[in-house]
Parts: structure tokens; sequence; C-alpha cells
């Protein structure tokens, strides 16, 4: 059986806790989709719900707020892989209660 | 891509690298390629483990079937540039079109086994909606899924629908198809190390 746990933890460490450009504030915010300001709060919110919408603007808004090519790689990064752990942590609980006995 | 990092920015060796792919491959460096080896250390190498294990681990899905489920999670978040990719090594891994089509336009009518049909439509609700139930879950086990499927199914949705966000939050460009193509055989051959 595949078992991602391991190497799902691991990533989720180094995004969260090792080195970056972001501090690990703004990488933990992404990944927990707290409310940030504007224009990241919207890129954020934009990778998480319809990834599909982000447009070049989107990006140029945030670089023109401060924030470096680096900084953005990594919280979009975090934003991307909070909302997949979300989802999967969802998923794995659901199943544990189908299959749970009485 | 929409940060020059991404296209630009990599260590000297990684550039010689990008050189030989082209030499080799005849074909442009996928996005992708230029996503995972931009700061390994950083995404690209902790999260291959990730897809690795989902893709190509031990599992109760033959190989074929999960690049299926790849394309279809891809295809539910609206993910064109994974769709494509993943597509065409599910082609590849099934040596038959019709089926990957014929699932990508309409799983429910595909002519494929029951328990990846409920596996599908679980998948399909839990990345439109983000989440799901235990009914979900019921549901899928009734039409002869066993947990072991499921938890390997959920596997690859977390790995796709982290790297489909990644796809079109950079802007990943569309290759030609014979790039797909490349890429296809080159993940069937060695797989996402």
């Amino acid at each position: 059986m595949t078992d991602i746990m391991k190497a799902r933890k691991a990533l989720v460490t180094r995004i969260l806790e090792g080195d970056g450009s972001a501090s690990r504030a703004q990488r933990r915010a992404a990944f927990n989709r707290t409310r940030c300001a504007e224009p990241l709060n919207t890129l954020i919110d934009k990778v998480t719900k319809q990834a599909y919408r982000v447009a070049d603007e989107d990006i140029v808004a945030v670089k023109a707020s401060g924030l470096s090519e680096d900084q953005i790689f990594e919280i979009v990064v975090c934003a991307a892989i909070g909302q997949a752990v979300r989802q999967h942590d969802s998923a794995l609980a659901a199943l544990e209660a189908a299959t749970k006995k009485e | 891509m929409r940060l020059a990092i991404l296209d630009r920015g990599h260590s000297l060796g990684t550039k010689i690298l990008f050189l030989l792919i082209r030499a080799a491959s005849r074909q442009p460096v996928l996005d992708v390629i230029k996503l995972v080896k931009y700061r390994a250390d950083f995404y690209g190498k902790p999260m291959q483990r990730v897809t690795q294990e989902a893709m190509r681990g031990p599992s109760a899905w033959p190989v074929a079937d999960r690049e299926l489920m790849a394309a279809f999670v891809a295809k539910t978040n609206d993910c064109e540039w994974c769709r494509k990719a993943h597509a065409a090594v599910a082609e590849e891994a099934y040596r038959d079109g019709a089926i990957v089509s014929a699932v990508l336009s309409d799983f429910e009518t595909a002519p494929i086994e029951e328990p990846l049909r409920a596996t599908l439509r679980m998948l399909c609700r839990l990345t439109r909606e983000h989440a799901v139930n235990a009914d979900d879950m019921r549901a899928v086990l009734a039409a002869g899924g066993s947990r072991e499927q499921i938890e390997d199914a959920l596997a690859i949705c977390f790995s796709f629908n982290t790297i489909g966000r990644l796809a079109d939050a950079f802007g990943f460009l569309l290759p030609g198809p014979k790039a797909f193509e490349a890429g296809a055989k080159y993940l069937l051959a060695r797989g996402y190390r």
C-alpha cells in the first residue's frame, strides 16, 4: 500500500520550518490560508480555491507590493500544499469514520 | 512562466542539465522540470519523494490507473497542463487512448470497472468541493473498492492537488504534443525521481 505520510510530513516540515526567503510566519500564514494584506491575500485565495484563475496581474501586483520572486515562489508553494493537506486530511478522516467498528 | 527565476534562475549545473535534456529529447524542457529543479531542496526534492511513492510505489492500483487519476484530478481542477501531461502518460501506460478519452470526457459512462468509477466520483467531489464525508467513502466501499485502494487514490489526489495549483499559479507554458509524449515515456521509464 502507498504510504506518503512520512514523505508528506518531511515536505511540510521543510517548507514551513526550513530556511527561506519569506519569513516562517509568512509561509505558515499562506499554508493555513490566514487572511493577510492585499494584494497577497487575493493571490493566496486564488491558489487555494481556483488556481486556474491566477493571472499575470496577480503576480505583478504582489511583486509591486515589495515581495521578491523567491518570496512569492515560497508563499505560493506553501499555499498550494496547505490546501492539498487540508483536503487529504479531510478525506482520511472521512475514510476512518466510514470504516471504524461500531 | 510568471516568475523569471523559474525560467532562468537555476544553478549553472542545472542549466547544463537542461541543455542535455534538450539535446537528448529534441524538445523544450517542460516547465514542471524547471519548477522542481529550482532550489530543489525547498520544494522539488521533498515533493518528488511524495509523488514517486504515490505514483510508482507499492499500490493497489496499476500505474495506468494512477496516471489516469492524476489526469482526472487535473481535469477536475481545470488544470489543462497537468491534464494533457498525465493523459499522455496514461495513454502510453494503457496502450489505449480511447479509455483515457472516455474517462476524461465522462467517467460515469466510460467502460471501466465499478471500483475505479466510484473512486473517481469520490476524487471528483474531494477536488471540487475540497472535502468529502464518510458517506462518500462508504459509496466507494459498497462499489467494491478497498480501504487500501481509497488511501492510495487519496495519495495521488494529494500530489496532483498540489502540482496542478502550482502549474496554474506559475503559468506553465503548454508545449506541443511531442513534448508531452517525450515526457510520458520518461515518466514511465524513470518515474518521478
